[in-house]
């Protein structure tokens, strides 16, 4: 009874899956800060450095996965709850989880299916990928890690107004970014360089997606995806925990 | 339905007080108060919308608060704010609440379908509802809350702010789905709706029940609010009939004069008394029930 209770709920979630792709991925904030925010700052890292196409491609990979992943979930609760469509789901017979997970999913697929292009692009000028598999795993466990961070993003405060919460997920996105190993690798950085990428998601992400690429990384395959599924775990179970506690103040 | 001692505060403020009553099956049950009044929250409890602070509401023998799945998808919802998807097309907004309610593909289409066609909507289920009316919403949101065939209807003003036509409408739609079996709670503040519609009624003020009863019971039982008026072939001092043990109070309509009684007969034997002792004739002399207006605005008043 439990197990069909948790499929029956799943399959819910599918539904608003597909009526987020149907709502949010052609909002403005979605386009601004999902593709043309990376893609501006991945051009003015490029424009006029010579670099090697095994170098370029894991922090573009990086960039892309991060702020495409994270770029609808932070919509969504405050968009819903200023139409008052949050109450509707909330009045149906889905669980908080539910909506949470349907909301995830859809952040991870927009995630994982724009992060196609930079792979795309780097065949494209000639890149050799060492692992395949690893990159397709990595990008996938990574867009759906930062598609978690994404709904604990609009998690506090319990705020109405989309705008507020793509600012303050801008805050907190743009350093990640920085200290993530994307513009310096790892092991270019400082003691407390590091100690401090590694408190970052796409840290990992990126050092698995140069893994996958050249061979090479700073920490081992291993610890990468363990730390990604660990980040993962944390950002969904404290964004569920979260919104339940804060959703009656939203309604 | 059974709502046992249902309370909400909003800080200071008690929302819904301690209110207590039981919709039975296939009742079509209306819920009256003035603006905020306690209506829309205790619906929106009773939907597990905002959690009670205290109380207890149970949906066909389930909890609302233990087993909130269960009870929401015996329900069907029109909320006082439409809330539809307005960047979706009335389809699949359809097609999204059939899901979330679990409903099959094949039976999800042929409602749908059924539904929008009932209600004029079909030709334009592909449009976005950002471009529809407020009566064209309204109707929708009455679809989306019978896709999922519910056998407890909510319906928190359902017509409020639509034309006469679309009332009518909807109106007769409720009555349809009452007759066949469907349990109805409709929040109102309009009385005639609420007389035309409902089997039994509970008046809310002040977050408080102040009465529950059939509106036939609730106007017979209003004792003082009971009328006679009256018409002479020649004036009369309103104040000399006012003075009549058992009226309450007299006013002059044009040219009747309406009196407030507790008990009509008594008082209509010495209107006639009184005629024949001043030699008038009477032109008209008719009792009136109280309208459940009166009895609204009354407890409305006391509350």
């Amino acid at each position: 009874m439990e197990t069909n209770l948790f499929w029956e709920q799943l399959t819910r979630s599918l539904a608003i899956v597909k009526k987020n792709i149907r709502i949010y991925y052609s909002k403005g904030p979605v386009i601004i800060f999902g593709l043309l925010v990376p893609l501006f700052l991945f051009l003015s890292f490029y424009i006029g450095r010579n670099m090697p196409v095994e170098a370029l491609i894991p922090g573009l990979l990086g960039m892309t996965a991060f702020f495409t992943a994270t770029s609808v979930g932070p919509a969504i609760v405050p968009w819903e709850a200023r139409a008052k469509t949050l109450e509707r789901l909330i009045s149906s017979p889905v669980s908080i989880w539910t909506i949470f997970l349907g909301d995830v999913l859809s952040s991870f697929l927009f995630g994982a299916l724009v992060s196609v292009f930079p792979v795309i692009v780097g065949l494209s000028m000639g890149l050799r990928i060492a692992n395949p598999s690893i990159l397709g795993f990595g990008v996938v466990l990574a867009t759906f890690c930062f598609a978690s961070f994404s709904i604990l993003l609009s998690a506090y405060p319990p705020t109405d107004t989309p705008a507020s919460v793509m600012m303050l997920s801008s805050m907190v996105k743009f350093p990640l970014v920085f200290i993530s190993g994307i513009f310096i690798p790892i092991e270019e950085l400082p003691a407390w360089g590091k100690t401090i990428s590694s408190i970052s998601p796409l840290t990992y992400f990126t050092d698995l997606a140069r893994h996958s690429i050249s061979g090479k990384g700073y920490y081992p395959i291993e610890l990468d995806l363990i730390a990604l599924a660990a980040f993962t775990i944390a950002f969904l179970v404290s964004a569920i925990k979260i919104h339940e506690r804060t959703m009656q103040k939203r309604l | 339905m059974e709502v046992t001692n249902l309370t909400k505060h909003y800080g200071e403020l008690v929302a819904v007080d301690h209110i207590s009553f039981q919709v039975k099956k296939g009742e079509l049950f209306g819920f009256l108060g003035p603006n905020a009044a306690g209506k829309t929250t205790t619906i929106r409890m009773l939907t597990g919308v905002i959690k009670p602070d205290d109380g207890a509401a149970s949906v066909f023998g389930y909890s609302i608060l233990r087993e909130g799945l269960k009870t929401r998808q015996l329900m069907g919802i029109v909320p006082e704010m439409a809330n539809a998807y307005v960047d979706l097309s009335a389809w699949n907004n359809l097609m999204l609440v059939g899901e979330l309610y679990g409903v099959s593909k094949g039976l999800r289409h042929e409602r749908a379908t059924r539904l929008l066609k009932e209600f004029g909507l079909y030709e334009r289920r592909n449009h976005l509802v950002k471009g529809y009316s407020r009566g064209m919403k309204q109707k929708l949101l009455l679809c989306m809350a019978l896709i999922n065939d519910p056998q407890i209807l909510f319906l928190d003003e359902p017509t409020s702010g639509l034309d006469v036509e679309s009332q009518r409408l909807i109106k007769d739609m409720i009555r349809d789905f009452n007759k066949n079996g469907v349990t109805i709670f409709l929040t109102t503040h309009n009385m005639d709706e609420a007389n035309q519609l409902c089997d039994k009624i509970a008046i809310i003020n002040h977050g408080k029940i102040a009465a529950t009863d059939s509106p036939e019971k609730l106007r017979l039982r209003s004792t003082g609010l009971q009328s006679i008026e009256v018409s002479f072939d020649k004036g009369v001092d309103t104040e000399e009939l006012s003075k009549f043990h058992g009226v309450n109070q007299a006013k002059k309509m044009g040219d009747k004069i309406r009196l407030y009684v507790d008990e009509p007969s008594p008082v209509i034997d010495k209107l006639l008394d009184f005629a024949r002792s001043k030699n008038l004739k009477i032109i008209t002399l008719n009792t009136l029930a109280p309208t459940l207006e009166d009895v609204f605005l009354r407890l409305v008043k006391e509350g």
